[in-house]
């Protein structure tokens, strides 16, 4: 399990535009990089994010080599009904990870 | 001859230092080409709509931040379907991928990612109505990203 | 007159440097620039979100490894220091008066080392390896909690040998470089080095994200980095000469205030 960040509003109005920014912690390893034996260091990296708002995908994200390490990423979503959000990240070995967040949407 | 040195001295401030000129060796604007053509599948691509932010020089090319806003009203009948941004210079042109839509409300998005070399950048938003707009910003980068022994 | 007056000034200023060194950092410019006036304006707005700030990940790591029980003793940080959600009132001010005297081994401790102390002694747990994940996640959990307060390195009498080898180490020529930390950060603070700014080297923000790293890490990886830089042996992890070269740095910026976990380039 890595450790994953996300800011936003707890509550919202409805309608209103939210900004969500997420933080996960992976080293992104390019491929590209050699290590001190000169070999190049196998490529370990997150491919794909998503957010699901209650079950539909609302964003995602192709990510390649050049997202730096420790992926930062923010986007916005128009706050619909209260419900969860769910963040995914995928990648290289199998990586997978999910974060909920609650949001409460007032009238 | 007028129009072109105030050209080269517009493209000249955008730099810190003022006297460097990015070089594009001829095979890296290919592959970006190619790549840009991917993306559109041969669309025409028109400069507009689409602002991409990122500071013109950057000390370490680990850790860059950059901002993709793209105008657009957002609603069912016109929003943005994706954004792309890719690069000249690094092992790989490809940078990210973000897919939109109508619930997204505004098509900002913000990253931090790695540039290799001094270059140019090229960030394309395709349109629900078919259409690809997109900006570029030249890079100036002190110390490279990619190519460091960790 | 004119005597009972500068005693009486005199014993004010005394008392305002005692509470200035325990709150505020002084205002007076004394031409010391923390690391973080050196970098880009974007890299600062790095440093200046937590929400953006990768070192917050292991901020993060750090607080739920508070909590958490380890050890035969099965104790948490928590059992003795409170819990992570009040580690802000109970452990506020320890980062700025380390490295500490310590008794029970005669010699400055780190607070990484302080740590693992805890742990052995009072945890009956094992040592965590130096420059581990997990020791630099509680390091900088603890640093955090004096973020925005005054190094403030203690008056400790017996710190005083220790803190004169590590000034002698700071201006001693090193390497095959044959460069001291002073020709750099003293004389040249401001200059370009291979294409970075040279920073005056004052350790306000560790331990720290460091670009280049794509990591965390502590004051003593980048004093390693730094004599591996000019081609001298580096000392290993835990080496008391790298203890003896904080304690220096610290009071060198003593009064800075902290800004751990902090971001450089």
């Amino acid at each position: 399990m890595a450790r994953a960040l996300i800011t936003m509003p707890a509550t919202a109005k409805r309608g209103e535009i939210v900004e969500i920014r997420t933080l996960i912690a992976h080293p992104m390893e390019t491929g590209y990089r050699a290590g001190d034996d000169g070999q190049l260091l196998p490529r370990n990296i997150l491919r794909r994010f998503s957010c699901r708002y209650d079950g539909e995908l609302v964003f995602s994200a192709e990510l390649f080599p050049a997202v730096a390490a420790n992926p930062y990423l923010t986007f916005c979503t128009i706050a619909t009904v209260s419900g969860t959000l769910e963040f995914t990240w995928e990648g290289d070995r199998g990586f997978a990870q999910t974060e909920r967040v609650a949001l409460t949407v007032a009238a | 001859m007028t129009v072109s040195r105030r050209t080269l001295l517009g493209a000249v401030t955008g730099a810190a230092v003022g006297t460097l000129v990015v070089v594009r060796p001829a095979h890296a604007a290919d592959d970006l080409q190619a790549a840009i053509k991917a993306f559109t599948n041969g669309a025409p691509l028109q400069r507009g709509r689409v602002k991409l932010d990122i500071a013109p020089l950057v000390e370490n090319g680990n850790t860059v931040p950059i901002t993709v806003h793209v105008t657009s009203p957002m609603t069912p009948a016109d929003h943005v379907l994706a954004i792309t941004v890719l690069n000249e210079k690094n092992p790989q042109r490809d940078v990210i991928t973000c897919r939109l839509g109508p619930r997204a409300g505004r098509a900002d998005v913000s990253t931090r990612i790695r540039l290799a070399n001094s270059q140019q950048l090229v960030a394309i938003a395709q349109m629900s109505d078919g259409s690809f707009w997109s900006d570029t910003a030249d890079v100036i980068v002190t110390l490279a990203a990619c190519v460091e022994t960790p | 007159m004119k005597r009972p007056l500068a005693l009486l000034a005199a014993a004010a200023l005394c008392a305002a440097g005692l509470a200035a060194a325990a709150a505020e950092p002084p205002k007076r410019d004394d031409g010391r620039r923390s690391g973080f006036d050196f970098m880009t304006r974007e890299v600062q707005a790095i440093q200046r979100d937590d929400a953006q700030n990768p070192a917050m990940l292991w901020v993060q790591e750090g607080a739920a490894a508070w909590d958490r029980t380890d050890g035969t003793a099965n104790r948490s940080c928590a059992s003795c220091h409170g819990a992570a959600s009040e580690a802000s009132s109970r452990m506020k001010g320890v980062a700025t008066r380390y490295p500490a005297f310590d008794a029970a081994v005669q010699r400055p401790i780190t607070l990484a080392q302080r740590i693992n102390a805890c742990r052995v002694d009072h945890q009956q747990a094992t040592a965590l390896a130096p420059e581990s994940q997990e020791l630099l996640a509680l390091e900088s959990f603890v640093a955090m909690q004096s973020r925005g307060m005054a190094i403030a390195p203690p008056r400790d009498p017996r710190l005083v040998p220790f803190r004169e080898r590590g000034e002698k180490l700071y201006r001693q020529r090193i390497g095959q470089l044959d460069l001291s930390c002073a020709q750099c950060h003293d004389e040249r603070a401001g200059a370009r080095l291979a294409g970075a700014t040279i920073p005056q080297a004052h350790p306000t923000g560790y331990p720290l994200y460091r670009l280049e790293w794509q990591g965390l890490g502590s004051l003593q990886r980048r004093l390693r980095g730094c004599i591996a830089g000019v081609r001298a042996e580096p000392f290993p992890y835990g080496a008391v000469e790298l203890t003896e070269l904080e304690l220096y740095l610290m009071q060198r910026a003593a009064g800075m205030p902290i800004e751990a976990p902090a971001v450089r380039p």
